[in-house]
């Protein structure tokens, strides 16, 4: 069982999000996570999914989700070189003045910024992939995490090649 | 001025469709209203249900695309069984949906419900159409979706607003559906073939596995050629009974669950497996491990997620079934020596042959057997599910393709009477024939109604023995014979056929079969045959869920 990490790109077109969704979830694959935004083109979207299980599992989700008549191409590029991007918004209670100085330290080492300066609180906007997110969220967690918003993993080929439609 | 209603019935014209199941409701009045003097023909069903399964049956029998038609709400969430029916045996059906007013989507309004989001799990596309100028290109795009690549049905919903706007000018129709997310591959890949013919070349034992998507590609006779040319044997499953003539010497008759002991046997013992336009059901396979156990898989299917679902090929080839097979024969230049695996199946054949005990008493596998012999395949049959179902794929000889009509995968009880009804008006020089259990047949009584409305010849079979047949059989078996909710009263069928206006017979003895067979099949309408039979009969030979195929009850060993 490992995470692989799915390109699809699909027509822009109402409940094409839940129709992905949707089979993934009667066939019980499971989602890690989902991140969906629009793409180079404009009638495209792209999303990006994680899902955990084996190999057999992975191909069967490929060929399943690529059987929806309004996804346009599946690409796994967890064997492939490719950057990942996870976005987090963490707002993290700042009471004193010690809590407030140690927080900014650690965002700095993280290269998060603050995006939002509270009397009582910080909030601090990191990028990067899922293992320096979860990292930067236990450090943060002895302050008291009031709030936490990530946004799924979103990812590209490396280099020139691209996910593009074949079609 | 053209309404978007106008727009649906001339679009449907261009599709070729000429029979439209259905019933009105509030929404839909404007295509009413249109279908009310165009050349379609509109058959009032007595309930949603079997307007879908009606164009479910009218779709296998004929090959076409079959419509039906409901209003929003209730009526499109009755169709919901018969569009699950159709996609679970991949048919080509179209389902069309009244909506509420685009203005109102969403507000709970009165019979409002959000069909496409409740039929995405079951069909293979839908559309929400909001405005009446694409629907030229949904209902094109529809009907393409339906028929091609694996077949299945689409749904179209229409909200009321866009039946009743006016279509602004003509958009010019693209004459090919192009869609970049939907590219089906027909031509199977030339390498694989060649692996998999010298797979075939190599085998001492090979075996055809066939199911229904050799029916649903007309590929019947090149399969036919294939097992000929090649000297194997062939099994087919529930769905692909027909495909090869039943009585041809290598075809070994239906396989798994219900299959006969020399199918079973044979997929025990083959070392290579040819999977066609099947996809290894449960209720094929049984204990998936145990299944074709010392084979090599060759797996041709034209949904590639098909192949390795549930059992890992070695040589996966994705196309139609049609153009695959005649790609085989066409390349094939050898055949390998298989006789004495075919004199090891004819012995197979000889010692155990299919058998019921055939007394004095009314047993239903002989009224099957005298219905095979009446008819001589000459006909249409549909079923119901459950034990009359495996009665009629084991004792009735299935020659040719397309006349046998029964819901495999999902088992939807009800089933067999509406689509002997859509089976009729796809071919009406044929006597279709409904066999039924008392408990299915209940389950859409109601279409009696429709059947004496239109004189529609359909004969009904029923295999009456008082009880939820199958689901009794497994309590018998299973559970200690605590036949929990599996009785049901006596039923007076002939006084319902005849309070709708059907006529009909009951028959309590072994003597009145072939007469009240022949008797129905000789009256012009609709017919209902009520026999008796015995109470505690079993489907025969039988896998036990769990077990390997090769694990048979209710055989004599020899």
């Amino acid at each position: 069982m490992k995470s692989h990490t799915l390109s699809v790109l699909v027509e822009n077109r109402a409940g094409v999000l839940s129709r992905v969704a949707g089979m993934f979830s009667r066939r019980g694959f499971n989602i890690e996570s989902l991140a969906v935004g629009p793409c180079e083109e404009p009638n495209m979207s792209r999303i990006t999914i994680v899902v955990n299980g084996d190999d057999g599992v992975v191909e069967q989700v490929t060929k399943q989700t690529n059987k929806l008549i309004d996804v346009i191409k599946v690409s796994d590029l967890t064997e492939r070189e490719s950057v990942e991007r996870e976005l987090a918004l963490i707002k993290v209670a700042a009471e004193s003045g010690t809590s407030r100085a140690e927080i900014l330290q650690i965002a700095e080492i993280f290269r998060a910024q603050v995006v939002d300066v509270g009397s009582k609180t910080l909030v601090l906007q990191v990028a990067g992939d899922t293992g320096k997110i979860d990292a930067l969220e236990k450090l943060l967690r002895q302050y008291g995490i009031k709030e936490l918003v990530r946004t799924g993993k979103i990812a590209l080929l490396r280099g020139a090649k691209t996910v593009k439609s074949s079609k | 001025m053209k309404t978007g209603a106008r727009t649906l019935i001339e679009a449907l014209q261009r599709e070729g469709v000429d029979t439209i199941f259905g019933y009105p409701g509030g929404v839909v009045l404007p295509i009413y209203d249109e279908l009310y003097d165009s050349s379609i023909r509109h058959i009032l069903v007595r309930h949603e249900q079997a307007a879908a399964h009606a164009a479910d049956g009218y779709a296998r029998a004929s090959g076409r695309v079959g419509v039906c038609l409901a209003t929003s709400g209730p009526g499109a969430c009755n169709l919901v069984t018969g569009i699950a029916t159709a996609y679970m045996d991949s048919i080509p059906v179209v389902a069309l949906t009244g909506q509420v007013p685009t203005a109102l989507l969403g507000n709970d309004a009165f019979q409002e419900s959000d069909i496409t989001g409740i039929t995405m799990p079951v069909t293979k596309h839908n559309y929400l159409v909001k405005d009446a100028n694409d629907l030229d290109q949904v209902i094109r795009e529809a009907f393409y979706v339906a028929r091609t690549g694996r077949p299945g049905p689409v749904l179209v919903d229409l909200p009321k607003d866009v039946s009743t706007s006016v279509v602004k000018g003509n958009r010019p129709l693209p004459e090919t559906v192009s869609l970049r997310g939907y590219q089906p591959t027909y031509e199977g890949h030339v390498r694989q073939i060649d692996k998999a013919i010298d797979l075939l070349v190599g085998a001492e034992r090979p075996l055809v596995y066939a199911g229904g998507g050799v029916v649903l590609s007309e590929a019947s006779p090149e399969l036919l050629e294939f097992i000929e040319t090649a000297a194997v044997p062939v099994t087919t499953t529930l769905m692909g009974l027909g495909a090869v003539p039943g009585d041809h010497p290598l075809n070994l008759g239906m396989l798994g669950m219900h299959g006969t002991q020399s199918a079973n046997y044979a997929v025990t013992e083959c070392d290579l497996l040819i999977a066609v336009g099947v996809r290894f059901d449960d209720r094929v396979t049984g204990k998936i491990e145990t299944f074709a156990p010392n084979a090599a898989v060759v797996h041709i299917d034209i949904d590639p997620a098909e192949i390795g679902k549930n059992k890992k090929v070695d040589v996966p080839i994705v196309g139609d079934v049609k153009a695959v097979l005649r790609a085989i024969l066409r390349r094939m230049k050898k055949r390998g020596d298989t006789a004495n695996w075919v004199a090891r199946i004819n012995t197979w054949k000889a010692q155990f042959p299919l058998r019921f005990r055939d007394d004095e008493r009314l047993h239903p596998q002989y009224v099957v057997r005298q219905l095979s012999d009446v008819l001589q395949g000459e006909g249409i049959i549909t079923s119901e599910v459950g034990q009359n179902q495996m009665w009629t794929a084991l004792y009735y000889r299935f020659t040719k393709p397309r006349t046998w009509i029964t819901s495999g995968g999902l088992g939807t009880m009800g089933y067999g009477f509406p689509a002997a009804i859509g089976a009729h008006f796809a071919r009406p020089d044929l006597p279709v024939v409904d066999v039924a259990g008392d408990g299915s047949f209940q389950m859409n009584i109601q279409e009696l109604g429709t059947v004496a409305h239109y004189k529609i010849p359909v004969k009904v079979v029923i295999l009456n023995n008082m009880y939820l047949g199958m689901v009794r059989q497994w309590q018998e078996l299973f559970y200690d014979r605590r036949y929990s909710y599996t009785e049901l009263p006596p039923v007076d069928f002939v006084k319902i056929a005849n309070a709708y206006g059907v006529e009909g017979i009951r028959v309590e003895e072994k003597g009145g079969v072939r007469e009240a067979i022949e008797t129905a099949l000789a009256t012009d309408g609709p017919f209902v045959l009520d026999f008796r039979v015995e109470r505690e009969e079993n489907v025969f030979p039988m896998v036990p869920a769990g077990a390997a195929i090769n694990e048979m009850i209710g055989v004599r060993e020899e």
